[in-house]
């Protein structure tokens, strides 16, 4: 039963009509009355670039706010391989229910139907919206758009440029922006943290942020508020996420009253370079697309990996025969292609067999020998090399793989020293995303009225496991076509309501809160370091709450979480005063939010007795590992109520109902 | 390894700055440069010492927040990387390094290293975009085609970070490269062309507005720059804009 | 910039076409005719003031574009690595240009300015055609005006003597060294300026760059290589 909490507020109606009717039924704000309305939107990611943007447009007054020094920096910027869209350019039979199927499917069935729906109805319209930006994507001879394939899916519907595509992307957004920046109707805040969210009246009215710059706290009130903040993989310490990214603003928002949904469901990236120190601040994706050409193997032998382990053996040494491929073997019908989660398991599994191919014992092969030959043996055909030989053939090819993955080899070879043409690369899975996120209904309102959350800071469209290229794809769905549409249902009503005071005592309060919570770092004057307490956070998570986990493991590291962020708040050690940029202090307040987060999110895997997508209970596999899910009991989202401790949070269910869709046991084999 | 830095460190924009020499000892082949001033900046904490504030965010290459400058040149002595893609094994044993911010009076330096490129953003808001609103209703993203050499050099120009290496690098202080990298972007696309004499106007004004120097060609720019952004792109901003100024009303 | 030294380039060249008349062995004969049509010719005498204004421009323009572009960093770094990214003469046309300007002071002082205003001696050379290598040379005065008349069998130029004030000016050491040490200044001058300024009036194609490219070491080499081999050869003869 869904808690009666939870109202998803999922429009009536045949699956296909639910957004264009809802589109059709929701009040709108006249353009004189937007202009009485300010909203607030927090992050200048690909969510909130292009929501701020549009809103803008649409006539609202926009107050945007980001810490980076510039809206352009957020960590959209990074993904690299592409965005999905059901245009179905290359004929091979996409269109909007495949692009659903495929990712309720890649999400292990635990995302709302009507949600991923209207994601792949939009998704058309978001490239034809960044074409018409000059967004450069990649293009073929005729002058028409390219595609390429990502994992998970068997047709070729993602959009790219290079392996930048969420920098273009990006700063299209970026640029949709400016303009409205230069027009006056957005106000830039850059250099800030938001630190609270106030509530008056049980609505969500504004924000406390502060300059981190000068160190002032300020208020900022507004008629709606919407977080744009991304996602909290940084729990982990080592990620793919920026230095910056944090859960702060997501996390004030859970403890003002906002649901945390599905906080366990993290994804672990598959192709990631490993950890190779002690001081590795963070870990660099290799993207997805790679695995279009690149296969992935271990050896077959383990005394072969211990030898190579040791130096004593190269790859290029293993002959054929006694390598494993161990996708293709496993699933043969997607290879190298399967989803991230599986993907990512199955490198574990291997790894943990020892056979990793690395000093620490946890890395694999991407290896591009193959591709490089086929491509090469295809150019010399092309060129009518009639006997050509294997070097000639191995240059041709090289040529090839350069042109289509030039600038992320040359990223490989920059951070490893080592020369991905002529070796393997060694990869192995790092923390990527996170699906979980904030509770949002089908307007992407919050538990909070007025609180929006949209992009990776929700929970909506990847249920357990997110697809590649789909993330791009959300983040620009609910800015550009879902948030703007949606709040003026609720903004509607504010009309009526003028400016929002910022001397109301509840901004007071919240003010006073902040000031009290950095007085407090900033006094402790303990031995160990911001770092130091988050390195020790990140391991307990990655160890339990990681690629696999168990009831016993979770148990511990709930118990270990609460220790460790009790000893933070007596033993941290923070420099610098408050009225100044002051780096510690930054990273001190976002660590203090991860430290309360961890705990939830080992709470919601705990709970979760099933396995599904990223979430893999070692308790709960099929015979030959896979995961296995269990829809009678958990085929629901869980939402948490933040009650004074993150242990003591309450969980509310929302049910998920599959009208359209039969729940099969995933199978990519 | 161990090594001497020498670093910049200043309060804020108002208090003058100064070179403080500090040491670090076993840095390793592998960490990267900003790793690096983490173990230095750890190890200031743990003495009660204020750490040196840098600018870093996304730590590959791309986000274009971190901006020092290392023996003299911006981003190090590697090519085509920006500082947090820098690494160690680049450095021996017993080097003495330099790292000061990014100097420019554009850059006001806000602290340490971090230094204020708002004047880029300000630029971008000029004329930086294509006035297209977004609606679900734009044409069909093949309506158009683009051939291919004209979308390869668009997106060349678009894979411009912002870092402002370009700026820093220059002995004039121009900021050329940077504007360049953006109107080429749009002066190649169809999209573009409808704003394309207003834009490049628009974009060179504020660039002046903004205190950035004038472009004497040295080619420093396009040589420190981490994403390899072409000189061609300055002579095209240069043939825009003459070619706006005449036609102009 | 970029026109005016385009401008300035292509001066170069015909003044260097000119000058080249020194190395005839005719006593001046060529030398002085070509001062007497350059300083008499309308179009010509047009085109020279254009000339000293543009010079004027491109220096006063320059001066300012060194000194605003300076002015961009208040505090300068404390180590240069200029060399690694840029070439030298790039780095350095203001000091380039400062010391041309000051050549040009003094060139045009020594010759323009005592051609003009200077007390120059008048020569009268008569050459017959049926026997153009026999020139006869004389001194004259109380001539006031150059005077060139051309009949179907013989030629009578009479004009002042630039060129003895040329040779007499090459006969000191510190003048030929000055003269060639200014015609480097001007090669590393070019050798940036001639392919900036192209690239300033935004021509710039992998196709042509090449040529651009060669043309301008030509310029920066050959032109102020010939321009310098001039004052030595006047001064060894």
């Amino acid at each position: 039963m869904t808690s009666d909490k939870l109202n998803s507020r999922i429009p009536e109606g045949p699956l296909a009509d639910k957004w264009s009717k809802h589109k059709n039924s929701v009040r709108l704000v006249n353009p004189a009355n937007k202009r009485q309305i300010d909203v607030i939107v927090v992050g200048t990611g690909l969510a909130g670039a292009s929501a701020a943007a549009t809103l803008a447009e649409m006539g609202y007054k926009v107050k945007a706010f980001c810490f980076q020094d510039s809206p352009r920096r957020a960590h959209s910027i990074a993904a690299q391989g592409g965005i999905n869209a059901a245009k179905n350019y290359q004929n091979d039979g996409d269109s909007v229910y495949r692009l659903f199927y495929d990712t309720i499917k890649g999400g292990d069935y635990r995302s709302r139907e009507a949600n991923v729906y209207r994601l792949a109805e939009v998704s058309a319209s978001i490239i034809d919206q960044c074409v018409a930006q000059g967004v450069p994507f990649a293009r073929e001879y005729g002058g028409l758009l390219d595609n390429r394939s990502f994992g998970g899916v068997q047709v070729s519907r993602t959009f790219y440029a290079k392996g930048q595509t969420g920098q273009q992307l990006l700063l299209g957004a970026y640029s949709a922006m400016s303009r409205q920046i230069g027009k006056g109707n957005i106000k830039l805040y850059n250099r800030h943290e938001m630190l609270d969210v106030v509530l008056v009246d049980g609505k969500c009215r504004g924000i406390i942020a502060r300059n981190n710059v000068t160190g002032e706290i300020e208020r900022h009130s507004a008629h709606a508020v919407a977080l744009c903040t991304g996602g909290y993989g940084n729990v982990f310490f080592l990620s793919t996420n920026a230095m910056g990214s944090n859960v702060t603003a997501a996390w004030k928002a859970h403890k003002k009253g906002a649901f945390m949904a599905n906080p366990c469901f993290t994804q672990i990236h598959p192709t990631c370079i490993p950890v190779s120190g002690h001081y590795q601040s963070k870990l660099t994706l290799m993207s997805e697309s790679l695995r279009n050409d690149g296969r992935i193997w271990v050896p077959a032998k383990l005394e072969d990996a211990e030898a190579i382990r040791q130096g004593k053996k190269k790859p290029t040494e293993i002959a054929e025969a006694d390598r494993d491929y161990y996708l293709e073997r496993r699933y043969p019908s997607f290879g190298n292609l399967v989803p991230r989660d599986v993907a990512s398991r199955a490198a574990k599994e291997r790894c943990d067999a020892g056979f990793g191919v690395n000093a620490t014992g946890e890395a694999v092969y991407l290896d591009f020998a193959s591709a490089i030959e086929r491509y090469g043996e295809i150019e010399a055909n092309m060129k009518g090399m009639k006997n050509a030989t294997k070097e000639q053939v191995i240059e041709l090819g090289t040529k090839v793989v350069e042109k289509k993955y030039g600038n992320l080899f040359q990223m490989y070879e920059k951070i490893t020293a080592d020369n991905p043409y002529k070796t393997p690369m060694k990869i192995y899975p790092a923390v990527h995303y996170t699906m979980g996120g904030i509770w949002v209904d089908y307007n992407l309102m919050t538990t909070v009225p007025g609180l929006y959350a949209c992009g990776e800071a929700n929970f909506s469209d990847h249920g357990a496991n997110r697809l590649g290229a789909s993330a791009l794809m959300q983040g620009l769905a609910d800015g550009y076509f879902v948030l703007p549409y949606t709040i003026g249902e609720y903004l509607a009503d504010d009309i009526r309501t003028g400016k929002i005071s910022e001397n109301h005592p509840a901004f007071e309060t919240a003010e006073k809160e902040v000031n009290e919570t950095i007085q407090k770092l900033l006094s402790i004057n303990g031995s160990q370091t911001v770092d130091s307490f988050h390195r020790r956070l990140g391991k307990i998570m990655w160890d339990e709450c990681g690629m696999a986990r168990t009831e016993e493991g979770l148990k511990k590291a709930i118990a270990q979480i609460s220790a460790l962020r009790e000893e933070f708040w007596r033993d941290v050690k923070v420099t610098g005063a408050a009225n100044e940029l002051n780096t510690e202090l930054e990273k001190a307040l976002r660590v203090a939010d991860f430290l309360e987060l961890g705990e939830l999110m080992c709470l919601d895997a705990l709970t979760r007795n099933e396995s599904c997508g990223g979430h893999f209970r070692e308790e709960y596999q099929t015979p030959d590992g896979e995961a296995l899910r269990d829809d009678n009991d958990f085929a629901f989202v869980s939402a948490w109520e933040y009650t004074g401790e993150p242990s003591k949070a309450v969980l509310h269910k929302e049910d998920l109902k599959f009208e359209n869709i039969k729940l099969v046991q995933r199978s990519y084999k | 390894m161990k090594l001497t830095l020498k670093i910049w460190r200043q309060n804020n924009t108002q208090t003058k700055g100064e070179l403080k020499t500090y040491q670090v000892d076993n840095i390793t082949d592998d960490m990267s440069f900003l790793e690096m001033i983490d173990v230095l900046n750890e190890g200031l904490v743990q003495k009660n010492e204020g750490p040196v504030a840098f600018d870093h965010d996304c730590r590959e290459g791309i986000c274009g927040m971190c901006s020092m400058v290392i023996n003299g040149k911006p981003h190090g002595p590697s090519d085509a990387v920006t500082t947090c893609q820098l690494h160690m094994r680049e450095f021996k044993d017993g080097d003495t390094i330099f790292i000061e911010p990014f100097r420019a009076n554009a850059f006001p330096v806000l602290k340490d290293l971090v230094v204020d490129r708002g004047a880029f953003d300000r630029i971008q808001q000029a004329g930086g975009f294509v006035s297209v609103n977004t609606s679900g209703n734009t044409i069909d993203a093949n309506a158009i085609p683009v051939p291919k050499e004209n979308a390869d050099m668009a997106f060349d120009a678009a894979t411009c970070i912002g870092c402002g290496a370009c700026v820093a690098a220059c002995k004039n202080s121009s900021a050329m490269l940077f504007v360049s990298a953006k109107v080429s972007q749009f002066a190649l696309l169809p999209q573009g062309a409808p704003e394309r004499k207003e834009r490049v106007l628009k974009m060179v004004e504020q660039m002046d507005k903004e205190g950035f120097g004038a472009c004497t060609n040295t080619g420093a720019c396009a040589a420190e720059c981490p994403k390899e952004i072409s000189l061609e792109n300055i002579a095209r901003l240069n043939r825009e804009y003459l070619s706006a100024s005449f036609s102009s009303k | 910039m970029s026109l005016t030294g385009l401008f300035l380039t292509s001066f170069l060249v015909v003044h260097l076409i000119g000058n080249l008349q020194l190395l005839k062995a005719d006593s001046g004969f060529s030398f002085n005719a070509y001062a007497v049509f350059m300083t008499t010719n309308p179009l010509i005498k047009t085109v020279s003031w254009g000339l000293y204004a543009i010079i004027i421009l491109h220096a006063v323009k320059g001066l300012a574009l060194a000194v605003e572009n300076k002015k961009t960093r208040n505090v300068k770094y404390a180590v240069d690595a200029g060399n690694s990214n840029s070439h030298w003469t790039s780095r350095n046309m203001g000091i380039l240009g400062t010391i041309i300007l000051a050549f040009i002071v003094v060139h045009m002082s020594d010759f323009w300015f005592s051609y003009k205003f200077g007390e120059t001696p008048w020569k009268k050379y008569t050459i017959e055609f049926a026997n153009p290598e026999q020139i006869n040379v004389e001194e004259i005065s109380g001539v006031t005006k150059s005077v060139n008349i051309v009949s179907e069998t013989h030629q009578v130029l009479i004009a002042k003597d630039l060129y003895l004030k040329v040779k007499e000016t090459f006969s000191n050491v510190i003048f030929v060294i000055f003269y060639v040490l200014s015609m480097f200044a001007i090669m590393f001058h070019l050798w940036h300026g001639f392919a900036s300024a192209f690239q300033s009036l935004g021509i710039n194609h992998p196709k042509y760059n090449p040529l651009i490219r060669s043309l301008g070491i030509v310029m920066a080499v050959i032109v102020p290589l010939a321009f310098a081999i001039i004052p030595v050869y006047m001064f060894l003869n």
